[in-house]
């Protein structure tokens, strides 16, 4: 039935890698923001806050321009990570997933700092005189009691990054192979005459990608809840 | 001779705990009205609050002393704590809630003291539940099994029996003699039931708002 050419096998690749490198990466810097806006109180948290959330009310070509006056080969960041590191983003496809990863990061993010705020610090305390440490306490009970939070959160962010278009095609435009995901594709399609056949096919992929993505955060959500809450 | 020695002042909003006590081996009630401070002193002494002045040690080992600027954290003080609501880790099988204390200490398996705590509480076959589908008294004889399993240097009971009926007080009070017979731990015992205690205390100090009233034996219990 779908009979994708083989340029349409590397564009639905790469949005897979792109979306599944992003969420990888921002998992852990979401873990630990949500934990921090979830349980201190310091100065500058609205702001923080604020900037985590900033992706999602942005327009998503402002996003993607920011992060190529920054982590572009000529910007402050892009040019030091190049220098020290032989880190390029620019036009590549780590540049994407940099940028899918950022618009995903709000959603990562609130459910996990819900998550982290729902739990019964109770249960710490009990941890810590069952002689578990801060770090102990944290691996054992709170990120074990956040896991459903977390696997909402993680959906949502794959499910953003891999339909991530404004932010990606600004930052590391449209070349296939490299930048080129599924949402480019289609639009590089939708621009050709004759090229309807093929954007419909990509879009019926990224339907049934969206939709797997959706089935399987709600039925592993339900198994940790039932498992951890009872119902 | 004293095991449990605790001075200790905190101020919590309006309410001022200044408790002063001592605590010899066997059971050692805390009794007092809701409110007395009862809790919170458990709580002093588990490192769960940290007090503003004075020192608590146990054993010879100095746990707080705010003069000298010790503190040591919860986690070292291998104190037993059997919270009134259980606190069951939700997400962990009653074995694994057995266990976790010897976990996070780093011990290896011990099966014969397993297999003693396990029975003398009765709860060989709750092991592969989990803590949701316990009664109330079941989950307290978990809660119990888990604090004596961590060995602990001190047993702390903060009103263990209050969330069960009558029925199911009388159900643990036999496990709760028991393990005052048996294990050597010193316990504080908190409750405000009189009753209760009789069964159970050889020791009893009186808290009444924030502060230690009287100490002596059971026959304060009146």
């Amino acid at each position: 039935m779908l009979n994708l050419t083989p340029a349409e096998w590397t564009a639905v690749a790469l949005s897979l890698r792109i979306a599944i490198v992003a969420t990888a990466f921002a998992l852990p810097l979401g873990i630990a923001v949500g934990w921090l806006l979830a349980r201190i109180n310091f100065l500058g948290k609205s702001l923080l806050d604020g900037l985590v959330h900033l992706p999602l009310v942005l327009p998503p070509v402002v996003t993607g321009y920011l992060l190529l006056i920054s982590f572009g080969r000529k910007g402050p960041i892009g040019a030091f990570l190049n220098e020290h590191f032989g880190i390029v983003f620019a036009f590549r496809w780590t540049g994407a997933a940099l940028a899918c990863g950022v618009m995903g990061f709000p959603l990562l993010v609130r459910p996990i700092r819900l998550a982290i705020e729902a739990i019964d610090r109770r249960l710490e305390d009990a941890a810590a005189t069952l002689g578990a440490n801060p770090i102990l306490v944290f691996v054992t009970v709170t990120l074990p009691l956040a896991l459903p939070g977390i696997i909402v959160g993680v959906v949502l962010c794959f499910a953003r990054a891999l339909g991530e278009f404004g932010a990606t095609i600004t930052f590391v435009s449209n070349i296939p192979g490299e930048t080129q995901t599924i949402s480019a594709a289609i639009y590089s399609f939708i621009q050709v005459p004759g090229g309807d056949a093929a954007a419909a096919r990509l879009v019926l992929i990224a339907i049934v990608l969206a939709l797997v993505a959706l089935i399987a955060s709600e039925w592993l959500s339900r198994r940790a809840a039932i498992r951890f809450h009872g119902e | 001779m004293s095991v449990l020695v605790v001075d200790v002042e905190k101020k919590m909003g309006s309410f001022n705990l200044t408790a002063r006590l001592q605590a010899a081996s066997g059971v050692t009630a805390l009794f007092g009205p809701s409110g007395a401070g009862k809790t919170s002193l458990v709580n002093t002494i588990a490192g769960l609050i940290t007090p503003d002045r004075g020192s608590i040690a146990l054993d010879g080992t100095v746990l707080f002393d705010s003069s000298a600027g010790i503190n040591m954290p919860s986690y070292r003080r291998i104190i037993g704590y059997v919270f009134q609501e259980g606190r069951l880790f939700p997400h962990l099988s009653v074995r694994q809630n057995l266990d976790y204390g010897r976990w996070m200490t780093g011990r290896l398996h011990d099966a014969d003291e397993f297999e003693r705590i396990v029975t003398l509480l009765d709860i060989k076959e709750l092991l592969d539940r989990r803590p949701r589908t316990l009664s109330g008294g079941e989950r307290q004889r978990i809660a119990v099994g888990r604090a004596l399993l961590m060995r602990p240097r001190l047993l702390l009971l903060d009103e263990p029996l209050a969330s069960l009926d009558g029925a199911r007080k009388h159900e643990i009070i036999p496990y709760l003699v028991r393990l005052r017979d048996e294990a050597h731990a010193p316990m504080v015992y908190v409750s405000h039931n009189a009753d209760e205690l009789r069964q159970i205390a050889n020791h009893v100090v009186r808290l009444d708002a924030g502060r230690v009233v009287v100490a002596g034996g059971v026959e304060l219990l009146g």
